[in-house]
This record gives C-alpha cells, structure tokens and sequence, in this order.
C-alpha cells in the first residue's frame, strides 16, 4: 500500500512569483488605458521605455552578481518595477529622468540590497523619490493636459520625438496637476473659485478620475484573484478619508475628499504600490496599521507638506516602519494562547 | 609596543587605515560638506593641520600629563588649533570659510584626531607622531578630495569649479565643465548622495583589498597567515 509521502497543507500552490507579478501587469491596463485616452501617448511611450530598461538592468547586474539571469528575469519583478515608474513619471518626462530612476530603482534599491525579497524599500518609489527630490523642474513641468483642453495632443510619433530629444513640450500639451492647483490656488481664492479651473472639468478632476478609476478597477481584480488582501487599500483609503474629513471638511481651505481619492496617485498606490509583497507588512493586522500609517502620511504631506502628492514618500516612510510593525503585530501560533515575542534583551 | 616602521605609518594613514574608508570616523564633515572638489581641500586641509599639530604636541607632553586628565588636556590641544585653523582660514580663504561654516569649528569633536592623539601620540615619539598626524590627515584629505569630485561631477556636471576660494583668482579658470547643458542631479548634492558614495568608496576599497589578497595568496603556495585585521578603534594596537 502506498502513501502519499506529503506533509500539510495538501494545497498546490499556483501563486508563483511570475504569476503573480503577470496578473499584476495586466491588472495596471484598466489605468493605463485610461491614462492614454486622457493625457496622450506619454505614459505608454515612459512604460514600454522603463520596463524593458528595467529588465536590461537586471540583467546586467545578475551578471555582474553572477547569478541566473533568466531564472530572475522570468519573475517579472523587474518588469513591474519598471511599469509602476512609467505609469507614475510625469507623461512627457524626458528619457533621462525615467532611466535615472529605473537604473537607481533596480540597481541601488533592489540589487544591493540583494535582489528580489531583500530589499527593504520599494524600488519603484526609491527610483520615483530620487528623481523628484533631484530633478523638481522636469517633473512639475511635464505632466499632461487632459484632452480637450489646451493644444490638442501630440500623437505618438511626436510623444516619442519630444520625450527622447530632449525637446520642450509646447505650454499647451501640459498642465499643472489637479492637486498642485487646488494647493496653490486655494491660498488666495474660495473653493468655488478654485474648481473654475479647467483642471478640474465636470466630475473631480477632469481625466484623473478615470485613471483613478481604472486603478481601482485593477485592483479590486487583484482582491479578487486573491493575489492581494483588502487590508491595506482599504485600511489606506479609510486613513486618508477620516484624515481627509477630520482636517479638510473646509473645502475654502484644503482639498476635499473626492479630489484626494480620485486625483493623484491615490488608487495605483493603495492597490499596486502599498500592496508589494516585498516590502510591506506581513500580518494582517500589520497590513490595516502599515496602510493606515500611509493614508495618514499621505494627507499630511499632501496637506501641509511642500509636494503636491506624496505616495512615494509616504510608502518609503512606512517602510522604514515595516520590521517594527512587524514585531507588534505577530499573530497567535497555533496551540498557544497569545504571540509571544522575544524580549529584546533575550534576543 | 613595538614602534612602527615609517613605511607602516604611511601606508596606514593613507590606505590600510584610512581614517575615511577604514575606521569610518570624521563623518560629519565628511559627509556635510564634500558637495565639491574645493570645500573638500578646505576641509581636509584644515583637519590636516589640525592633526600634525595636535599630534606634535600631545607627543611633546606624553611623559608629564598623568593618565587621568589626559583626555581633557587633549581635548584642549586640539581646540586650539582648531581655533588657529579658523583664525587662518577667516583671514586668507573668507569666502570658504562662510561656505565651510560650522564645519570648522565642528573638527574639534572629529574622533579622527582624537583617536590619533590617544591611540598614537600619546605613546610615540615626536617625529613618528608628526608623520602619522600628517598622513592620517592626508589620507582623510583625499577621501575629501574624491567624494567632493564624484558628488560635483554628477551633481552639478562640473569639476574644480570655484578654485580660487583657495588658489587665489588664476584658479578661477581650472573649472571643467565636463558635460553641457546638464539637468543638476540635486541628490548627489544634498547628505544623501554622501551617504551612496562613501558606501561605493568603501566598497571599492575592500574589493581592491580583496583582490590582492587573492593574488597574494595565489602567489603564496603556503597558506595565508591571519594577522591581525583592520583594527577599527584606537588603543593599544600591538
């Protein structure tokens, strides 16, 4: 008689990382697609450069590190570290800024550190703060108008020829941020005054919901595949929108609630950002407290910080957080009453 | 202890133990203020003078201060010529000096200086004393000197730019502008850029150290003897 020489769980486990990472990608399309429709050729022109970017850089330096290059490669880690940085740079941002930061994302953030699961930051945004805090002229300048208003915008031949030449976007193609503008111009005039500008269009903030939108859509895929847990989207937006109702409620002197959940990078960093395996916390009550801590981050830099949208700040902060949210949050092992965790001087 | 040979105390000041690459101390100027090649001379000159001095006279008075007061005495050595230093710098390079700001005052509290001063002086004669204050003092200078040449290169895309804060104004034109038109990568600029290239200097460094080790050994059929490591902190070093 024969036995199945398996130990618990008798599960397969399908969740490979290159699955995972796969689904990812193709949960982005909703948003990426709504980002084309709105703001041009530019962020998919910024995507196709930085992903393949991403994966020559990993492939470089794994073998440089003397490990399998293909085996890595396959995962599609690098991949979707390259595809957050192109949905999240400014469309018409020059070539040069989204090879500075994908190069310092897989080369600084993730390589040495160790690779894949030893970085402690997210790479995306180690690459996306870089470049921000380095280059701030060339990613306030370059971000889109939405279609319909302004010059018409450029087709992809001349997204291309602008974002590689070095050329200067016309006044026209591109506009400040709905947030930027909100920021900027409620210090001087009502909130009725404000949301005359065309920024803001009809809805929210005219183009950026559908973006948003889309994201939330990709992400609600991803809850529903089981390749993400709810908590940290929601604990996240639930923070941002009690923060957002405890301090914002006069929307004649800080943005309301609509516009900081549907403008900015709001949903691609509840649900794509926020939620990396990697980087994030492990337990689940860990998760609703490091995505709470980054709603709230989120408003505060946003509100009374000096940048207009802060998910890549507020990601990075709270993973500086992560191995001592951890340690307080270790669930129950089974069989015992209560987690026991190791005094520090026992350690 | 046995004294040191003056090949030893060169090679250590300037790469074996380098007070920059190897014992990791003098941070805080290291790391503030080595934005470009020229504040890295200011900088590094200044510590260098400081330390021969120091190192000169904590030698000269080793056998009359007892062993109980001797940190404070030290301590007041060095403050004064750190305060010569200043002094100097307020009177010849001005301009540096307000860019250099604190940072000057600030080498007192250096524990290069101090660890050379009890770990080195206080046990040496005059002479292996000065020679190890100067070239513990050069070799923090040239880690100055190249930290502040890769955060200006990639920083601002210039080299030896601003010259005559030292040289006096035929320096002016040593500027290299070494690429055209360059976007200012402000990062490099800023401490955290300092904190990315100490960390690629000193990995530079050990992988330099590694490969001769490699080729010693393979040089050497008998097995490698372990001798004593890069020893980080002061004292008695036998």
């Amino acid at each position: 008689m024969a036995f199945l020489r398996l130990s618990s769980p008798h599960a397969h486990g399908p969740q490979r990382t290159s699955r995972v990472m796969f689904w990812v990608i193709l949960a982005t399309l909703p948003g990426l697609l709504a980002q084309t429709l709105w703001f041009g050729w530019g962020n998919l022109v910024n995507t196709v450069f930085c992903v393949a970017l991403a994966l020559l850089t990993e492939g470089v330096i794994l073998l440089l590190r003397k490990r399998p290059v293909a085996f890595f490669l396959k995962d599609n880690t690098a991949a979707v570290t390259g595809l957050l940085l192109g949905l999240s740079l400014p469309p018409f941002a020059p070539w040069w800024v989204c090879a500075v930061a994908v190069v310092v994302a897989i080369l600084l953030a993730k390589q040495l550190y160790g690779g894949l699961g030893s970085n402690p930051f997210n790479p995306a945004m180690v690459g996306y703060a870089l470049v921000l805090v380095s280059f701030p002229v060339a990613m306030t300048t370059n971000w889109a108008s939405p279609t319909g208003l302004g010059a018409d915008t450029p087709g992809l031949l001349h997204t291309i020829a602008l974002n590689f030449t070095g050329a200067e976007p016309v006044d026209g193609y591109t506009m400040a941020t709905p947030l930027d503008v909100y920021k900027h111009d409620i210090k001087t005039h009502l909130s009725s005054q404000v949301l005359q500008n065309p920024a803001f269009g009809d809805f929210v903030s005219k183009g950026w919901e559908w973006v948003n939108l889309g994201f939330l859509a990709g992400g609600l895929l991803l809850i529903a595949l089981r390749l993400i847990t709810w908590h940290i989207p929601v604990s996240l937006l639930a923070a941002l929108s009690l923060m957002s109702l405890a301090f914002g409620w006069d929307p004649d002197r800080y943005a309301p609630l609509t516009i900081h959940l549907l403008s900015g990078a709001t949903m691609l960093g509840a649900f794509f950002i926020a939620t990396d395996p990697v980087t994030a916390a492990t337990s689940r009550k860990g998760k609703l407290v490091y995505g709470a801590g980054i709603g709230i981050l989120l408003y505060i830099i946003r509100t009374w910080g000096s940048y207009p949208d802060a998910v890549a700040f507020a990601v990075l902060l709270m993973n500086f957080a992560v191995p001592f949210i951890d340690y307080y949050t270790q669930p129950r092992t089974y069989g015992h009453q209560k987690a026991r965790r190791v005094k520090s001087d026992q350690a | 202890m046995a004294n040191k040979t003056l090949k030893e105390i060169i090679k250590d000041g300037l790469w074996a133990n380098n007070p920059a690459l190897v014992q990791v101390l003098g941070l805080c100027p290291l790391l503030a203020v080595t934005g470009t090649v020229v504040n890295g001379i200011g900088l590094g000159l200044a510590t260098l003078l400081v330390l021969v001095g120091s190192n000169l006279s904590v030698s000269l008075i080793r056998n009359f201060v007892s062993d109980s007061v001797r940190l404070p005495a030290f301590v007041m050595i060095i403050a004064s010529f750190v305060t010569c230093a200043e002094l100097l710098m307020q009177a010849y390079t001005y301009q540096l000096y307000e860019i250099l700001g604190i940072f000057i005052p600030l080498i007192v509290t250096n524990c290069a200086i101090l660890g050379r001063a009890d770990g080195f002086a206080s046990r040496n004669p005059v002479l292996l004393s000065v020679l190890d204050g100067f070239m513990m003092g050069a070799g923090f200078l040239a880690v100055l000197i190249v930290l502040g040449g890769i955060r200006e290169l990639i920083g601002q895309g210039t080299l030896f730019s601003n010259m005559d804060l030292i040289f006096g104004a035929g320096a002016s034109t040593w500027k290299i502008q070494v690429f055209d038109d360059y976007a200012n990568v402000l990062f490099m600029i800023l401490p955290p850029g300092a904190f990315v290239g100490l960390g690629f200097l000193i990995a530079l460094k050990n992988g330099i150290d590694g490969q001769i080790r490699k080729r010693q050994a393979a040089r050497d059929t008998q097995p490698v003897t372990t001798g004593s490591k890069r020893v980080r902190v002061t004292g008695n070093v036998s």
